[in-house]
């Protein structure tokens, strides 16, 4: 029974030929054609190839050579900073501008252990007003600024 | 002669008002950003991309390249006054820089930090402006086979300098080739990976992949550890070098700006590299070494001169070969392709002013980052008592504003989140972001360098290895794997990167 020396280099080798696999997978339903006449399935193929050779070669390796062990995961910072982000892309159409920011910066400040509540409501308010000023009024940006303004 | 008149045409499209304004802007920003950790010259220039639309190409490439040079500036401060590397190229800034800090001389290590690097800044723009002619005239004579081969050198040089696995970083380029090949294809149409997404058929822009993986990825990494900030912030007493410190100075910055130079022009080169070479150099050479780590100014001239010059000579493979050698190059094509600008050696003669406007920009940038730097010092270590949990908002929001404004949809922010969220598996694994970039941009050209010339020679690969020039990348490239292997190499690899740990 082979013992994992090198945990990050495992999981990272599994993941390049995992990668490698789907790329053949899906381009198997592009013509491949012929080195002199390539169709839009020669390089994914070749890529995918090369990248399922390496994955393996990291996955091997891991066995053999010691490294660091895996780190944990917070979730707390991934959710939030990329769910803040997320709610600002669905509402800055229809909401506008200020009410998208100032739920932004409300939203995302939570993810840091040393969150305060009200210096986040200024901050939001005064990043709204600089963002109109900026991207709306200064470079043009065809953005609505208020609900429903566009 | 030639230079002058093209060096004159350039200071003609740099100094008329519209353009120093975006080069202020630029530098201003990049002296920013340089200062606060937590955010790079990579995140900010993916963030303002989609916003220069509207300029004319030659404002947005100025002021694009005036965020780059102007971090190398601001780092630097950072790096003495608080012995925190404001980025990653003033990391060895830290060591001897803010020891002189300590010492009450903080002001004479920013002095010869912000004079070694406009004097490295200077020579580099001159070094661009005469070796562009040259080489573009050699690179317009490449066929198919020698691009393909000299992309390979460029994709294999780039990870074989940067630090950390080697194979895992060729791993890295093919996952951005692939996602580089995402969108319709050009010869017969067909949209591959598209998942049935009709907005991935035009293919995945380069500043979603750069502002996931290197903006939102970095947020959320710096936000597991704690943001306790110390501002030791030492009295800046005087500005002036005593006789001693001056006379230990300036070769040094004159080997820095040397070995900066030269190294930017590699593969993989470029700020970073140029400043960890100068360190190493310095105290090799160094009459008394030990006085490293204790506040030798000769470890902070060498470093900061290199790591302009080579911020600034990293320029010339994008501006002569259209191909990119690093992260921040990397969207500069994504820069230039926005504003329908294939870049490549045709760039000089088809658009001149744009060509040496850029490049006499860097020289006008310079001058203006000294000026910036050195009065202003005052409002620059204000601004690095902003605490972190007040800046990354702002940073996600202006992120967030960047890529919505690409298309007008949220489809790109979702992206952006999608490889905000592979960029922290990829902290987390340990694979370097930047050489999936590169392959990212140069994925589309590589493929059809590779197709055209497999095309002319009837399918027969042998081709890269006959016509010379592409036999000779190839061989260039092998023999830098090779290298790197060998034991002994590796070693001093390992030890001229840990730092950066």
């Amino acid at each position: 029974m082979a013992v994992v020396r090198s945990p990050k280099d495992l999981v990272a080798g599994l993941m390049f030929i995992a990668v490698g696999t789907l790329a053949i997978v899906i381009s198997s339903n592009y013509t491949l054609g012929t080195a002199a006449r390539m169709g839009p399935g020669y390089f994914p193929r070749i890529l995918g190839i090369l990248m399922i050779v390496l994955g393996a070669i990291i996955a091997l390796r891991s066995l053999r050579v010691a490294g660091p062990p895996l780190p944990g995961w917070k979730w707390r910072p991934v959710l939030v900073v990329l769910g803040s982000v997320i709610t600002f892309g669905l509402v800055v159409n229809s909401l506008g501008l200020v009410v998208s920011t100032i739920l932004l910066i409300l939203m995302s400040s939570a993810a840091s252990t040393e969150f305060r509540p009200k210096e986040a409501a200024i901050s939001g308010v005064l990043l709204a007003a600089l963002a109109v000023g900026v991207f709306v009024i200064g470079l043009k940006l065809q953005i609505g600024i208020w609900p429903g303004s566009r | 002669m030639d230079l002058l008149s093209h060096l004159a045409l350039g200071f003609g499209v740099a100094l008329t008002p519209v353009n120093l304004l975006y080069a202020l802007i630029g530098v201003v920003l990049g002296t920013l950003i340089g200062v606060l950790p937590g955010i790079g010259p990579v995140a900010t220039i993916a963030m303002l991309l989609p916003t220069t639309y509207a300029l004319q190409p030659v404002s947005a490439l100025i002021m694009l390249a005036g965020i780059y040079y102007g971090a190398q500036y601001g780092g630097s401060t950072t790096a003495i006054l608080i012995n925190m590397p404001g980025e990653s190229s003033s990391v060895v800034t830290c060591l001897d820089g803010h020891q002189l800090a300590l010492k009450g001389q903080a002001g004479a290590a920013l002095t010869i930090s912000a004079l070694g690097s406009f004097f490295a800044g200077t020579v580099a723009t001159i070094l661009v402006a005469s070796v562009a002619i040259p080489l573009s005239e050699l690179a317009l004579k490449f066929g198919p086979a020698e691009y393909f081969s000299l992309m390979v050198l460029g994709l294999i040089g780039a990870v074989v300098l940067a630090h950390g696995s080697l194979i895992k970083a060729i791993a890295m380029i093919i996952l951005g080739l692939l996602l580089g090949i995402v969108g319709t294809d050009v010869n017969s149409g067909v949209a591959r990976f598209s998942f049935g997404v009709p907005e991935l058929t035009d293919g995945i822009g380069v500043v979603t992949v750069a502002m996931g993986l290197f903006g939102f990825a970095e947020i959320i990494s710096n936000l597991e550890v704690s943001q306790k900030r110390e501002i030791v912030a030492a009295k800046i007493k005087g500005f002036f070098l005593t006789k001693e410190q001056f006379r230990k100075a300036w070769p040094a910055a004159l080997r820095g700006t040397g070995l900066g130079s030269v190294l930017g022009v590699l593969p993989g080169g470029g700020a970073m590299l140029s400043a960890f070479a100068s360190y190493t150099l310095e105290k090799k050479i160094a009459a008394d070494p030990s006085e490293f780590g204790k506040g030798a100014i000769q470890g902070v001239a060498g470093p900061e001169a290199a790591n302009n010059a080579g911020a600034q000579t990293s320029f010339i493979p994008l501006l002569t070969l259209g191909i990119p050698e690093n992260a921040v190059m990397a969207l500069m094509v994504g820069a230039m392709t926005i504003h329908n600008i294939q870049p490549g050696p045709q760039v000089m003669t088809s658009n001149p002013a744009l060509f040496w406007g850029l490049i006499a920009s860097m020289w006008v940038g310079n001058l203006m980052l000294v000026v910036l730097n050195l009065p202003l010092i005052g409002m620059w270590i204000k601004l690095l008592q902003v605490p972190y949990r007040i800046l990354y908002p702002a940073i996600l929001l202006f992120c967030s504003i960047g890529v919505y404004s690409i298309n007008n949809t949220n489809v790109d922010i979702m992206l952006t989140v999608f490889f905000g969220l592979i960029g922290i598996i990829f902290v987390k694994l340990d694979c370097e972001p930047a050489p999936l970039l590169l392959g990212f941009v140069l994925g589309p050209m590589m493929e059809e360098n590779l197709r055209r010339a497999l095309l002319l020679s009837r399918g027969d690969p042998t081709v890269f290895f006959t016509r010379p020039l592409s036999l000779v990348m190839l061989l260039m490239a092998a023999t830098l794997v090779l290298i790197i292997v060998l034991p002994n190499v590796r070693k001093t690899r390992a030890v001229a990167f840990q730092e950066e740990a």
